[in-house]
């Protein structure tokens, strides 16, 4: 919500303040299911938003496995109750204009989102 | 920037004594006390009424239209808001009520709920639609579209596009006057009686919605009681419209009436805002309408109402089981509006790269300060007066806090300079 209000302070479109909103709540999300804990920095520029989220957490052994919408890391109970569906990476990535992620299993996940000010051109797959 | 945007809460200058309750809890921080006074900052106010509701010397109130300015015009219609009912006992009748507004001078009387009735159908029709947002967000409230004007304009898209109930009633009463009288329409004044100062900004702010004017029902309210309390033979009006209608004055009604699933209501300018967040962040999937309103417990609750809320409440909710039943009167289309535009108030720059040193500026000078928000600099919170600092409308000393630190810092140097003078003219030096 901080990064909500900085961004409308410094008069970015609703629609960027909503992406950055959107990934960062997203990414927020896995770390806190995953990692427990992490870090969360963000730095802005007049041209982008980038966020980098890091955690110490297990990691991602297959990240592109990890990005197919639907594909999700939680057992069929839970998911029974709604959770898991699968959709926060993919969330992650229809936001950000840039999307990296960099893990090692056992010892953590770091992702960097760029948040492009400008209007996109080109759609994203 | 064009005119000057209206706004209808005043102060009442003699009562107010700077007291900061009312800019702490604005929800917009548009206050600022300046010379002992509480002044509103006009582009950020969304007239939502918290100010009139929380003053405790009663110095917040709204402009409002007197009734002596039904000598303007030859035939004038009152358009009662459904709250209105709701300020009286269900022992009185509706057609009383409405009786008594003509002995006020009226001579016609079109009741607010009959123009929301309408908009229920439309939006009814809306939600049956393909493609339309999710969920979508009443606008009947002003104060929650201005709100989602400055704060989430990202969702102006979900806002229901539709005019508001009182003009579509007004529309009814002009034409249906024009036509019985034949008189020309400037010659008719329509008159909103209203418990909300939002909507009474926005029929003075909208000219075409042929609304002449706005006067608040607690201004009406001493008159009409008395009215009813004489016994004196009062007209009796046909009531028209359906409880679907006037439920819309209760915080729920409006909601309920428009669809039977995936409801959401929400009442109070900050709890809309915390769900509006949500919607933002899109975790509200279950939900397709959310009805939110700024003052709780719906427009019976309005700073403009004579009656506590919660016996308003009470009131209203007991005459739905006996309401007449609806004359079939066929429904009046309701136009679309466009979708408003985003007010980036919130903006601390149009320049990015100087917004972005405003907001480091605005860090480092909020380290410095207590955190106390405690308004005795006239801001409502210290974030506020760091933003007010930046903005080159106050300074650092008008912290209290942070003057004493100064004035402190300034004696020990005095103290550290009164201890040098130079050895031939300290006399202490010798007498050691």
């Amino acid at each position: 919500m901080q990064l909500k209000v900085v961004l409308q302070q410094l008069g970015l479109p609703g629609e960027v303040v909503r992406r950055a909103a959107v990934s960062a709540y997203e990414a927020e999300l896995n770390v806190i299911i995953h990692a427990r804990r992490g870090t969360m920095r963000v730095c802005v520029r007049p041209e982008w938003t980038d966020i980098e989220v890091e955690d110490e957490g297990p990691g991602i052994t297959d990240v592109a496995q990890a990005m197919q919408e639907g594909y999700s890391t939680a057992p069929p109970e839970i998911r029974q109750m709604g959770f898991g569906a699968g959709m926060g990476l993919p969330n992650m990535r229809r936001c950000a204009d840039h999307l990296e992620i960099v893990s090692q299993p056992g010892l953590g996940t770091t992702v960097r989102m760029r948040i492009c000010h400008q209007r996109r051109e080109a759609e994203h797959g | 920037m064009g005119e000057k945007y209206f706004h209808s809460v005043r102060l009442v200058e003699e009562r107010c004594r700077g007291c900061v309750v009312c800019a702490r809890h604005c929800p917009m921080e548009a206050i600022r006390i300046r010379a002992g006074k509480a002044r509103i900052f006009e582009e950020r106010c969304i007239d939502c009424g918290e100010c009139i509701r929380l003053c405790p010397v009663k110095a917040k109130t709204t402009v409002t239209d007197a009734l002596g300015r039904l000598g303007e015009f030859t035939y004038n219609i009152a358009l009662p808001a459904p709250s209105l009912y709701a300020q009286f006992p269900p022992s009185i009748a509706v057609e009383r009520i409405l009786g008594a507004l003509l002995k006020l001078g009226f001579d016609a009387v079109c009741e607010v709920a009959l123009g929301a009735a309408d908009v229920t159908a439309a939006v009814q029709g809306l939600l049956q639609k393909k493609g339309v947002p999710r969920p979508l967000i009443s606008s009947a409230c002003p104060a929650v579209v201005r709100l989602v004007q400055v704060k989430f304009p990202d969702l102006l898209g979900n806002l229901v596009p539709f005019e508001a109930p009182v003009a579509v009633a007004a529309r009814r009463a002009r034409q249906q006057a024009v036509a019985t009288t034949g008189l020309s329409s400037r010659h008719v004044g329509v008159w909103f009686l209203t418990p909300c100062p939002a909507k009474m900004t926005a029929v003075k702010q909208d000219a075409s919605s042929g609304i002449t004017g706005a006067i608040a029902i607690s201004q009406v309210y001493g008159d009409v009681l008395r009215l009813l309390r004489d016994g004196e033979a009062l007209p009796r009006v046909p009531v028209q419209s359906s409880w679907l209608g006037a439920g819309w004055a209760l915080s729920g009604g409006e909601g309920q009436a428009a669809t039977e699933s995936g409801l959401m209501v929400v009442d109070g300018i900050q709890r809309v805002s915390e769900v509006l967040e949500q919607v933002a962040l899109g975790t509200l999937t279950g939900v397709r309408y959310i009805e939110a309103l700024a003052c709780a417990g719906g427009c019976v609750g309005g700073p403009l109402t004579a009656v506590n809320r919660f016996v308003a409440e009470e009131q209203l909710r007991a005459r739905a089981a006996c309401w007449p039943q609806e004359a079939d009167r066929g429904r009046v289309q309701v136009e679309v509006k466009p979708v408003p535009l985003p007010k980036p108030v919130l903006r601390l720059d149009k320049d990015i790269r100087k917004a972005l040193r405003k907001v480091e500026s605005m860090e480092r000078m909020l380290h410095l300060l207590p955190g106390l928000d405690c308004g005795s600099c006239g801001s409502p919170s210290c974030r506020a007066l760091a933003e007010d600092i930046v903005q080159g409308q106050a300074s650092e000393t008008d912290c209290v806090f942070l003057l004493r630190q100064r004035v402190r810092d300034l004696a020990d140097e005095m103290k550290e300079l009164a201890a040098k003078l130079p050895p031939s003219l300290d006399k202490r030096i010798e007498k050691e």
